[in-house]
Parts: C-alpha cells; structure tokens; sequence
C-alpha cells in the first residue's frame, strides 16, 4: 500500500503547515496592540492614512488596521462594536453617533472642503457661482430637459449626506427611480469621480480626493466652491468603552492622542499631493474649529492632552 | 529612496500574492478534509428504506449540493460576517476582518463544490466497480476503497474546481476580511482597491499574478492527474 501512505503524508505535511501559520500569525500579532480605524474612502483613497499609520506605527507597539468605507458605513461598523475608533466626516452622524453613547469625546481634526466639479464646456452654467445651492437647482433644470447627468455616492458617506441636504434645501430627494439625469452610483470617491469623467457628469466631490485625481480627469475641472455649506470638517470619536469593553480603547487614545499631537497635526499639514495641502488641521485651532461645528473643542483637547497612555 | 519604494512594492505584492495562497490553500485542504468523505458516502448512495421515499431524498440532497455549488460569495460573505460581527453569535471568538474569518468564508463556498463533484465521479463508477470486485470475492470494505481509487481523478477535479473558485473570489472576503492593507488584502481585493484609486498598472501586475499563481496551481494539480489516469 504504498499510495495511500504517500497521500496521508502529502496531507499532514499541508496540515502541519497550516496549524504551524496559523500559530505563528496569533504569536506576531500577541506582541503588537491592534487598532482597529474605520473611516471615510476619502482619507485613505487621498493617501493620508498610508502616510500617517506606518510613522504612527514606528514610534508605538501597535498596529493599525484601516477599514476604509463611507461614513455611514464607518459609524455602523463602529456600532457593532467592530471598530475602536472612527474618522469621519458626517456631522449629523457624528452626533447621532454620540448623542446615543456608542461614541465618546467626539474632536475636530482636520478639515478641507467639497466642490462641485463638472464637464469642462459646463453645459448647465454653473461655473463661478458661490451658491451651492444655486448650482444645484440648475444642474436639476437641466438634468430634467436631459441634457446633462449627475451622479451621487449614494453609499450613505459624509459626501451623500452633504449632497442630500442640499437637493434638500430646495424640497427635493432626487433618486435614479423617477429622475434618469440622477445617477446612484453606490460607490466609492475616486469610482464616481471616474465614472463622471467618462459620462461628462457633474458631481460633488471633497477636494482631497478631487486633487489626488485630477490628472485622471481630464473632461472634468472645478466648477463651484467656496460656499460655506461646502466646508468639510472630519472628526475623530472614540467608541464607548463601558459600552464596549472588549475594544482596544487604550490602542484607540493613543492614536487619537497622536493624530492631534502637534506632530500629528504638523505631519497633516503637510501631506501634499500635486503641491496642494490636502487636509488643513484644526484639532488645537479652537476658534476655527468652533465655527466649523466642534463647540467643545477646547474641552476635548484638554481632556485628550490630560489622558496618560 | 528610490530602492526603498520598489523594494516595498515588491514586498507588498509578495505579501499580497503568500496571503492569497495562504487563505483560498487552507480553506480548500479544510473543504477537502470536509467534502471528500461526504461527497463519497452520497456517491455510494446506499439509502435504506422504501424505493420512493429513497429515490426522493437522493433527488433533494443532490438538488440542495447543487444549489449550494452556486452559492453567490457575496451571500455567504455576509452571512459569516453577521455571524462573526461583536454583536453577532461568534462575535466573542474576535475573528472579524481577519485571514482566519475569510478562510472561513471561502470554506463554505468551497465543500459544496469539493462534496458535489466528488459525488458525481464516485456516482459514476460505483457501479460497475462495486460488482466487478464483490463478484472477485472482495468484501464490501474493500469494494469501498476500490471504488475512491477508481474515482481518484474526480475527486482531483473537485480539489482543482473549488481552489479556482476561492482564488478568484472577492465579494466575501471583502466584506469578512475588510481588505486592510498588509493584513487581509488578496490578490483579488487589491485589483479593487487599486482600480478604484486609478492604479491601473498595479491593477494589471496584480491581475496578470493571480492568472499566473492560478496557472501554475492548476498545472501541477493537472499533471498529477494526468499521471493518475495513466496508470
């Protein structure tokens, strides 16, 4: 029987193997803290987190594991309690987020702002208008005569929920169903973007993604910006270790601790794509950081800089 | 700087390509271990019982494998997602975005595969093989292990079949996994990641590495059989 004993063996090496991987993975990973970060696609399709966690990493003995998804899905993973942080850019989630206890010590980290960016010969006029709001009420009379297209995240990210509380303001909630210039796309910053490029569509993107892109997107330049609805302030919020004491909180404050740190913060300064500043800090600019919606600012910066990790 | 960013490239697709490798292997050799014997006990068909009742639990079981061999890796993905989510049942085992949690995923896909192919090429030679060696004085043991031998290359299909299907997915792993760069990214949810960020080259290496790892894979796995059937 010299076969089957050949087969058995061939299988119990592989078994072995495996076991033996298996161990080892679980040893490598006993000696380093694992912190779990689910965020927006637009700080990592940017690259800022690939920049940011391998020098995070080199100075603490942990490791960050980065879920990169849309801020609703971000805050929802966080729920589950399958995430120790999040950074996120979606106020009116935030809050939800921490007014219901799942978060704690919600800070302003950084911020850039949203544009409105379209096909170059802008076929609905909205080029250099300073309302946003404006601009969408033409791209909506124009979608309607079916001259141009729009397409929307629609994947419950900080972009939608900004982009649906505008076509709010004008009473409306546009949907792919009845309006055929309304795409919903489903999908992440840099595939819309790619995908308004090729139809020649119009959309709202935040301008760290938009600049990363740009030398991709050559039928689409800026059309709309510097509207105060468009500012775009993301947030880091700590999941509630009472309600989740299995998390790595301590993993979470020390990352925390660091991205505001005033080395965190210089390091997002200046991360530059195409010589434009990508995220501008706001974590220790506490009048800044006020108007842009973080009230408690100075009350969670002293509350992270008092904490020991 | 320049040596140093290539040689991270490099790294990282060698790191990309071993847990690709690593993952679909494992959850084949696991669904192997799970789908042969199973696969082979339904082959046999050796249901007691009144004729119809027989013939009509053959008929659903092979219906249900069947079905499952189509299992939709997004389904399955969320489904091990929920189990394994810190809210779900299995929540307390930490096991979410893992390799461990997509070796899991892959591992359902993979034994309705191993166990329905396996069932069809012991089902096809059982037959003949069972009488030949029982009518040659063979005991019924005997005709059992006779019969998986004779079955062998099926059986090698069923392997070959199922480790293609877990190489080239991506829509479970993705969900179960997370697709975290230099931990849970394969080979498949790199192509995604890439893609989205406008790396069509990188894209392309990491595609034309997978076709290739999945050729070199299915050749070996070829010429054993092929050797087997010589014999």
């Amino acid at each position: 029987m010299k076969k089957p004993s050949k087969i058995l063996t061939t299988i119990l090496i592989l078994v072995i193997a495996v076991i033996g991987s298996l161990l080892y993975e679980q040893y490598g990973n006993s000696q380093k803290s694992i912190i779990v970060l689910a965020t927006t696609t637009s700080t990592y399709d940017s690259g800022l987190l690939d920049y940011l966690t391998p020098i995070f990493e080199s100075k603490y003995p942990a490791k960050v594991h980065v879920i990169s998804v849309g801020t609703g899905q971000a805050i929802e993973t966080a729920k589950r309690g399958d995430a120790d942080l999040v950074l996120v850019h979606s106020r009116q989630l935030e809050l939800e987020f921490v007014n219901s206890a799942y978060g704690v010590h919600r800070i302003g980290v950084m911020y850039n702002d949203f544009t409105i960016i379209g096909p170059t010969d802008d076929p609905a006029g909205i080029n250099g208008l300073k309302n946003a709001t404006e601009a969408f009420r033409r791209i909506m009379e124009e979608g309607v005569k079916g001259r141009i297209l729009f397409i929307s995240r629609a994947d419950k990210s900080g972009t939608h929920t900004l982009e649906l509380s505008i076509w709010g303001k004008l009473g409306m909630t546009p949907s792919n169903k009845t309006q055929t210039w309304y795409l919903e796309a489903g999908a992440g910053m840099g595939t819309v973007l790619r995908m308004a490029n090729e139809k020649k569509a119009y959309t709202l993107t935040d301008r760290a993604t938009w600049t990363s892109f740009k030398k991709q997107l050559t039928n689409l330049r800026i059309l709309v910006e510097d509207d105060a609805v468009l500012l775009n302030p993301y947030a880091i919020i700590l999941v509630n270790p009472e309600k989740y004491p299995r998390r790595n909180y301590k993993g979470a404050l020390t990352l925390a601790k660091w991205i505001i740190s005033e080395e965190g913060q210089n390091l997002i300064e200046n991360y530059k794509k195409e010589g434009e500043t990508l995220f501008k800090p706001i974590a220790r600019n506490i009048e800044l950081a006020r108007t842009l919606g973080f009230p408690e600012q100075e009350k969670e910066l002293a509350w992270y800089d008092a904490q020991k990790t | 700087m320049n040596v140093v960013f290539e040689n991270t490239f490099w790294m990282e697709i060698l790191n990309i390509t071993f847990l690709s490798l690593r993952v679909s292997g494992t959850a084949v050799l696991i669904g192997s271990l799970i789908g042969i014997p199973i696969g082979t006990v339904l082959g046999f068909r050796r249901f007691k019982g009144k004729r119809t009742l027989m013939r009509f639990v053959d008929i659903m079981l092979k219906s249900i494998i069947n079905t499952f061999m189509g299992l939709p890796p997004v389904a399955v993905g969320l489904a091990v997602y929920l189990l394994l989510t810190a809210s779900g049942v299995l929540g307390w085992l930490g096991l979410l975005y893992t390799p461990t949690a997509m070796i899991i995923t892959q591992v359902i896909m993979a034994v309705p595969i191993i166990i329905g192919v396996t069932m069809s090429a012991v089902g096809s030679v059982e037959k003949a093989v069972r009488e030949r060696a029982l009518s040659l004085g063979a005991t019924e043991a005997q005709a059992a292990w006779l019969i998986l031998r004779e079955a062998r290359m099926g059986v090698l299909t069923s392997i070959i079949v199922a480790f293609g299907a877990a190489i080239s997915e991506v829509g479970g792993i993705m969900i179960t996994g997370g697709n975290i760069r230099w931990w849970t990214r394969t080979l498949t949810t790199a192509i995604v990641v890439e893609t989205e960020l406008g790396n069509f080259a990188m894209a392309i290496t990491l595609g034309a590495i997978l076709l290739s790892t999945a050729f070199i894979i299915n050749l070996a796995l070829t010429i054993v059989q092929l050797k087997g059937a010589g014999r």
